[in-house]
């Protein structure tokens, strides 16, 4: 069970224009903009669920995730997951969860794949026999085998971003975050991935928390919608209760959007 | 503990396939070894006694110097946790079960370790067979040696352990450039990377040895070469064991303190 209480996360932004007298001006004197990435942002998430948490750009996903994974700590407010605050108990909270940044790396690039994966063995002390069955299983499931003795430098994004995923999931966690998981991946591989999650969420009950730009992936997934605008919960209900309007799905979106003026 | 030294494996099998960098590294220290030695020779043939170490003694401490480069050496940072500070992918280090810390700690002991038993032995044989006073003499006696060992050891940790502190500092400054260029040219100087610290005026030197970069290189080299007394080896192990207490846990702290306001950088 995940539950946020008015949080709010803010940042300082050195901010200014461009050129060159601008830029000796800010040796002297820096503008700053605090951005209130979240503001007040409330919700509860049960176990087993699959949230589609949307927004445009620069809404608050990214922050919510971070703070919901235990790396950065809210301003204000109240974070709670199973029971802990991810934060301060940070080394416990993160054997429980899984996270994927869809535009970051986790695996070492110089070497194969595999050794990360081992090495990620010894991070989370995973047990061998539990360690080799998640193996199989993610190799099978996410088409693995002819990638992981390759270093991850020679992979393409797609392939990579698929040990990615295997990556976040070997210590089999209760709790799986997505940020943008299928960038890069090509049809075939997006599918594998949603039947994956699907599957994933069926058979373990991993709860799921997405965030993308890709609609489809959340008309194929997400059972419950959250969506977030300027770091402020707007909506938060099933997929029906957005299909008004529009043909298809990223259209049904753009004109939320409008609506809410975000 | 297993964590740690996983992370020690990885870092040492992977830095052991570098062959060309190594062969590089070996050319730049032979290069730069002879170099130094051509220069002290001439300034000892001038006056032989005017100086607090006999020829013979120096060109052991720069023949280790330039063998065991790779422990000291603090420009020699890895860029990689620079980056991870400055993209933002420090996000995945921190959703670890792992104290960074320790991670850093243990991940920087294996780079230098693998990049140092890479290049030490070409150029350690090589210096032991030169000829008298310009090669590498035996140490100045069992004690000596094993002495000598353990202070390597404890020199390396506390180079690691101040470069670590650097990294922690990256997280406030974000760009790393100006924090590497104060921090490596103060230490170059005060650890006696440029010149050896017995050669530097009595009552500097008496200030400099008391200081933490003191407890880098300077302790194991003297000690190997024997220009240090009973007394003076026991006082520089204490203050090793000092400074790397010292420095270790202002650092811990730091973390504690980065990890609390860190940004992570871009999405």
């Amino acid at each position: 069970m995940i539950t946020m209480e008015h949080v709010c996360k803010s940042y300082k932004i050195a901010k200014r224009n461009a050129g060159f007298g601008e830029a000796v001006k800010a040796l002297f004197h820096r503008d700053y903009e605090v951005i209130h990435a979240l503001k007040d942002v409330n919700f509860t998430i049960s176990d087993g669920e699959i949230v589609g948490y949307i927004g445009p750009n620069g809404a608050g996903k990214s922050s919510t995730i971070k703070i919901l994974s235990g790396i950065l700590t809210p301003d204000c407010g109240t974070v709670l997951v199973d029971g802990r605050d991810p934060f301060k108990n940070r080394i416990k909270h993160v054997k429980e969860i899984g996270v994927v940044f869809g535009q970051r790396s986790q695996l070492w690039w110089d070497v194969p794949v595999i050794d990360s994966f081992e090495l990620l063995k010894d991070i989370y002390s995973i047990p061998d026999s539990h360690y080799r069955q998640s193996l199989e299983e993610l190799t099978e499931l996410l088409d693995l085998s002819e990638l992981m003795r390759s270093p991850a430098r020679q992979l393409s994004l797609g392939q990579r971003m698929r040990c990615e995923i295997a990556a976040s999931l070997l210590h089999r966690p209760r709790i799986l975050f997505l940020d943008e998981p299928t960038i890069g991946l090509d049809a075939v591989s997006k599918l594998a991935v949603r039947n994956f999650i699907l599957e994933l969420n069926k058979t373990r009950g991993t709860t799921v928390i997405l965030t993308t730009h890709d609609m489809q992936d959340i008309e194929a997934l997400a059972s419950r919608i959250i969506l977030i605008g300027k770091g402020r919960i707007l909506l938060d209900g099933t997929l029906d209760d957005i299909r008004r309007g529009g043909d298809n799905i990223d259209e049904t979106v753009a004109e939320l959007y409008r609506t809410y003026n975000i | 503990m297993k964590k740690y030294l996983s992370f020690f494996r990885l870092r040492f099998t992977m830095n052991l396939q570098y062959r060309a960098a190594a062969f590089g590294g070996v050319a730049t220290q032979f290069a730069w070894g002879f170099m130094e030695i051509m220069i002290f020779a001439a300034f000892y043939r001038a006056d032989e006694n005017a100086f607090p170490m006999s020829l013979a003694s120096t060109a052991s401490y720069l023949w280790l110097q330039q063998a065991f480069l790779a422990l000291f050496a603090t420009w020699m940072t890895e860029q990689e946790i620079f980056d991870t500070i400055v993209n933002g992918n420090i996000a995945y280090e921190l959703c670890r079960p792992v104290d960074i810390y320790g991670m850093w700690f243990s991940r920087s002991i294996a780079t230098r370790l693998s990049r140092a038993v890479l290049r030490c032995f070409p150029i350690l044989i090589v210096a032991a067979f030169l000829p008298y006073p310009y090669g590498i003499c035996a140490p100045a006696g069992p004690k000596h040696f094993i002495l000598f060992l353990i202070t390597l050891l404890l020199g390396l940790a506390m180079t690691v352990s101040f470069c670590v502190l650097i990294y922690i500092l990256a997280f406030f400054t974000i760009s790393p450039v100006g924090l590497q260029m104060i921090f490596t040219s103060m230490t170059d100087f005060f650890a006696g990377a440029l010149i050896p610290l017995p050669f530097f005026p009595a009552k500097l030197q008496t200030v400099m040895e008391l200081l933490p970069f003191a407890a880098m290189q300077n302790v194991p080299l003297r000690i190997y070469s024997g220009s240090m007394s009973g007394h003076e080896m026991q006082k520089a192990v204490f203050l090793q064991i000092f400074w790397l207490i010292v420095v270790t846990a202002a650092g811990k702290m730091l973390c504690r303190a980065a990890q609390k306001r860190v940004t992570v950088q871009g999405g």
